[in-house]
C-alpha cells in the first residue's frame, strides 16, 4: 500500500468520528488531572477549555480558546480523544487547535463570538461539533461542515431545561417533516433557512443526518438519563462534574446513566452516594442579553 | 435464521446493525447485547468501534467479561473493529489503560497513525477478496505483532490492520461505515462454517 494514496479529512471520517462517541460521554475538563478522572470513569472523549462554563459565567471578561501548553498536556495526559473548543468564527483559533493535534473542535457559543460568522469547517481536516437550537441551525452548522450536532442548552446553569427545550425542538421539527411532499420541504427550508437538501435527508431519515448530542445544563446522572430517553445520541457535560461535590463519584455515575438510561433500578442506585450536584441557577431568570444560547444564529 | 449479537454499550452499534442486515438479507436477526444472559442465544457477536477504555469498563461494570471470554472460546464467531480489535488482543503495547481480553494472539498499539488528522480513507488489498475494498480508518489501532496461527489479512504501509484467528475475525477499520457488504459477508460465512 502507497502512502500518498489515503485521504484525510473527508466528511465520511470527519462524522465516523462522531458515530465512535455514540452512547458516550464527554466531560469538560481545565487540567491534565481532571482529564485523567474523566477517562478513569469511562468518559469517551474529554473538552479542554481554559475555565468550566460556570466560571466563564462568573469571571466575566472575553472567553478565549483554552492555552495551547493545557490542551498539549490534556493530549499527553489521556489517550482518549481531546477536543476544544474555538470561539465562533475564530478560524485562526481553529487552525491553532488543529496544528495542536485535538481530535475535534467545539466551535461554542461559551466562549466570546468572534464573527456574525461561523466558521466555513469544510476547510479543516480535523471534525466540528457545533451547538444548535431548532433545525435551523442545525442544517446551517452541518452546511458549513459540522460533523456533529449539539444543543445548546444554557451552559454553566446545570439547569437541564433548555438542552430539554432544543432537544424537543430539533425531534419536533424532523417529525413534522415526514410524509410532506417536495414543495412542502421547499417551504419548511426557506421558513428555517436551512439548505434543501438537508431538509430532504432529515425529513426521509427522520433524524439529524450527523450524530446529535445533548449539552448545555446537565448535572447530574438523572438529567443524562433524560436527554437519552428524549433521543439525545450522547451527552456533554461541561460544570456539572467538576463543580460538584465528588468529581469521581458523580462523572462514573454520569456515564452508567448513559450507558443504561432506561433502566430505572440502575439509575436510582447509581444516583446514590455521590454527595452534592453543582448549585447552579434557574436558566429562566438570565436576561436575554446574558445568554449564551443567543450567540450565533 | 442466525442470530448475531451486536455489543451496544458504547459505540457505532446502529451501523454494524444496519450492515449486517444488508449483507445477511432475509438470513440474519440482530439483536443488541446490553445486559448479562443475552450473547448465550446468539451465534455469533460483534464487537463495534468505539472507545475501548469505555468499553472495557462497561463490560466489567456490567459483568459481561466472562461471558464474552466463554462465547470467544467456545468458537462463536467474533467480527472485531477498531475498539473491538484492541479489546480481543493479547497485548496493548505501551499503555496500561486497556486491559485486553486475551482472545487472541496479537499484540496491538492503540492510535497507532495518530489523532483524528490522520484518520484516513485507504483502498485496501484483502487476501480473499479479488476487488480492492474501501477502508476508512478512524484512530484506527494496528496490529504489531501476530503469533502462530494467526492469518494476516491486510496491511497498511508496514501495519497489520486486519487478521483472522480461527473464530475471530479483527479489523483496525470500519466496514460498518461504508456500503460495501463483503466484510460482512465474510463474517456471516464464518457462521455457516
Amino acid at each position: 500500500m502507497e502512502l500518498e494514496n489515503l485521504r484525510f479529512g473527508t466528511e465520511l471520517l470527519k462524522r465516523g468520528f462522531a458515530k465512535m462517541q455514540k452512547g458516550g460521554v464527554i466531560m469538560d475538563v481545565t487540567t491534565p488531572e481532571q482529564a485523567v478522572i474523566a477517562e478513569e470513569a469511562g468518559a469517551v472523549a474529554v473538552m479542554a477549555l481554559h475555565a468550566v462554563p460556570a466560571d466563564i459565567r462568573k469571571m466575566g471578561g472575553v472567553a478565549r480558546m483554552a492555552h495551547p501548553e493545557i490542551i498539549e498536556a490534556i493530549i499527553e495526559a489521556v489517550t482518549i480523544p481531546v477536543m476544544a473548543k474555538a470561539r465562533i468564527g475564530h478560524f485562526v483559533e481553529a487552525q491553532i487547535l488543529e496544528a495542536l493535534g485535538v481530535d475535534m473542535v467545539d466551535e461554542s457559543e461559551v466562549l466570546t463570538p468572534a464573527d456574525e460568522f461561523h466558521i466555513e469547517k469544510t476547510k479543516f481536516t480535523i471534525p466540528f461539533v457545533c451547538g444548535a437550537r431548532n433545525l435551523g441551525e442545525a442544517c446551517r452548522r452541518i452546511k458549513e461542515g459540522a460533523a456533529m450536532i449539539r444543543t445548546k442548552g444554557e451552559a454553566g446553569t446545570g439547569d437541564v431545561s433548555q438542552a430539554v427545550l432544543h432537544m424537543r425542538m430539533i425531534h419536533g421539527q424532523i417529525r413534522s417533516l415526514k410524509g410532506m411532499d417536495d414543495l412542502q420541504l421547499m417551504k419548511v427550508a426557506r421558513e428555517i433557512e436551512a439548505d434543501l437538501d438537508l431538509v430532504r435527508e432529515c425529513a426521509s431519515m427522520q433524524r439529524l443526518p450527523v450524530v446529535n448530542f445533548a449539552a448545555g445544563g446537565v448535572a447530574t446522572p438523572a438529567d443524562a438519563a433524560l436527554m437519552m430517553q428524549l433521543g439525545a445520541d450522547g451527552v456533554f457535560v461541561g460544570s456539572g462534574i467538576f463543580k460538584s461535590e465528588n468529581p469521581q463519584a458523580m462523572a462514573g455515575a454520569i456515564v452508567e446513566a448513559v450507558h443504561h438510561y432506561d433502566d430505572a433500578a440502575l439509575l436510582a442506585r447509581v444516583s446514590k452516594g455521590l454527595g452534592a450536584a453543582m448549585k447552579g441557577m434557574d436558566a429562566s431568570t438570565i436576561p436575554e442579553a446574558e445568554a449564551l444560547q443567543n450567540r450565533g444564529w | 435464521m442466525a442470530r448475531i449479537g451486536v455489543l451496544a454499550l458504547q459505540g457505532d452499534v446502529s451501523e454494524h446493525v444496519r450492515a449486517l442486515e444488508r449483507a445477511g438479507q432475509e438470513k440474519v436477526q440482530v439483536v443488541e447485547i446490553r445486559k448479562s444472559g443475552q450473547m448465550e442465544a446468539c451465534g455469533a457477536l460483534v464487537l463495534p468501534g468505539g472507545e475501548s477504555t469505555t468499553i472495557r469498563r462497561q463490560l466489567e461494570s456490567f459483568g459481561l467479561t466472562q461471558e464474552l471470554k466463554a462465547a470467544a472460546l467456545g468458537g462463536k464467531p467474533i467480527l472485531a473493529t477498531c475498539a473491538g480489535l484492541v479489546l480481543v488482543s493479547q497485548e496493548v503495547e505501551g499503555d496500561s489503560k486497556v486491559r485486553p481480553l486475551g482472545l487472541m494472539d496479537i499484540k496491538i498499539s492503540r492510535n497507532a497513525f495518530g489523532p483524528q488528522r490522520e484518520s484516513f480513507e485507504a483502498d485496501l488489498q484483502i487476501k480473499g477478496l479479488d476487488q480492492p475494498y474501501h477502508a476508512v480508518f478512524i484512530r484506527a489501532p494496528a496490529i504489531a505483532q501476530v503469533g502462530d496461527g494467526v492469518e494476516v489479512l491486510a496491511c497498511v504501509g508496514g501495519a497489520v490492520v486486519a487478521a483472522r484467528q480461527k473464530n475471530l475475525l479483527a479489523l483496525a477499520f470500519h466496514p460498518e461505515l461504508t456500503k460495501d457488504p463483503r466484510i460482512h459477508q465474510i463474517f456471516l460465512k464464518m457462521l455457516e462454517a
